[in-house]
């Protein structure tokens, strides 16, 4: 059953996802894009390009996302609430623990270990979607290298890296820079869609 | 219901989805926005206790918005206080992406759209490597071989051989556990 499916898939990026924001992401992508094939590689990017524009966790994004495409209303909220779950137990269970002894440094000595595996899985997701956006979801191969796209990413990257720019800015900027160039016919010729 | 009570949670169930409408970019901006809303302008807690709360949040597993949420809801309703506090967090992420989802079909198959969102996402693949760069120069100045061991092998089983994400996480932690435990035993035998 389909709803059983998404509970159980955004339960597993519930308990997973430690760190918040992009760890959750090669989650998401592990469960929706390469075990069930809910959404397509070119449609997860898109989600992870809607998910920073809009406000709220990028779990309950995805979760939303995906669970109203593949089940509708209550398709979102199995997911939502699959999502949460987790969440809900294991910090429940902390905060007790937290009033009653006020100790948080031996799990935050454990998990912080992890962080070097969250910090590759992020790399990891972001790179799959680099491959995407330089080759349109197509075939690796030099020739199939789209050049516009990747222009825009180095440029997209060195102004954040270097000046520190508000990245939604920068992700609108890089939209707006697209549009403009693929409605000049000169541009069109090399990048058809 | 006592009538303060029933203050309290209106209170929280309006500044947990003010908080979750308003903040873009993830954990860290809401930890500020929640020590703003409930240290400073409510003082329901205190300053240090709300930062080993955002710990708490931060370093357990799930969304950090509602981790946060869960444990100041606890904190200030009890059981109610949590779902109240969850309701309110993603209650706006909810309707929002409810409302691009049914749009995004045709939003996709449209000329322009398409090559907005292409150049955007050229834009968040810059925008996560970005993030990568700065978190992984962190990692490798803190000189710690085995986190760095750590995340050299976990990029390779994830990038380069597709090993399930859970897996990777798994193992990590285990390797967490096992320095703990070792770092206890060198301790205890230096004591001894």
């Amino acid at each position: 059953m389909i709803y059983w499916e998404l509970f159980i898939s955004f339960i597993q990026v519930g308990i997973f996802s430690i760190g918040g924001g992009y760890a959750a992401m090669p989650l998401i992508q592990s469960q929706v894009v390469t075990k069930y094939g809910w959404l397509t590689m070119s449609e997860f990017t898109d989600l992870i390009t809607i998910a920073e524009m809009t406000p709220g966790p990028i779990a309950i994004n995805a979760a939303t996302f995906v669970g109203i495409r593949i089940g509708g209303i209550f398709g979102a909220t199995a997911a939502t609430f699959g999502c949460i779950l987790p969440s809900c137990i294991i910090l429940s269970i902390l905060f007790f623990v937290y009033y009653r002894y006020k100790q948080v440094s031996t799990l935050q000595s454990v998990l912080g270990s992890l962080r070097p595996a969250v910090v590759a899985l992020i790399a990891a997701a972001g790179l799959s979607i680099l491959k995407i956006v330089a080759f349109n979801g197509g075939k690796i191969s030099v020739i199939n290298i789209h050049w516009l796209e990747c222009g825009i990413f180095l440029a997209a990257f060195l102004v954040i890296r270097i000046w520190k720019k508000n990245p939604i800015i920068v992700m609108v900027c890089c939209g707006m820079v697209r549009v403009v160039l693929g409605s000049l016919p000169s541009f069109t010729v090399f990048t058809d869609l | 219901m006592t009538e303060e009570k029933r203050k309290i949670l209106i209170k929280l169930f309006f500044s947990t989805l003010y908080i979750s409408a308003f903040t873009f970019g993830g954990g860290f901006v809401i930890i500020t926005f929640m020590k703003k809303k409930f240290v400073d302008e409510y003082h329901w807690l205190e300053e240090e206790e709300m930062l080993d709360l955002a710990a708490l949040a931060q370093s357990s597993p799930g969304a950090i918005a509602v981790n946060g949420a869960i444990l100041v809801g606890w904190r200030m309703g009890g059981l109610t206080g949590m779902i109240t506090a969850v309701i309110g967090t993603i209650i706006p992420p909810m309707v929002l992406l409810s409302v691009i989802s049914f749009f995004y079909a045709a939003f996709a198959s449209n000329y322009f759209i398409t090559l907005l969102l292409k150049g955007m996402q050229a834009g968040v693949a810059a925008v996560i490597l970005d993030v990568v760069c700065s978190l992984g120069s962190g990692i490798i100045k803190n000189r710690n071989i085995i986190h760095i061991i750590v995340m050299f092998s976990a990029f390779f089983a994830a990038f380069v051989w597709n090993i399930n994400v859970i897996y990777i996480i798994l193992v990590s932690a285990c390797v967490g556990i096992f320095m703990e435990l070792w770092k206890r035993k060198n301790n205890h035998k230096t004591n001894s």
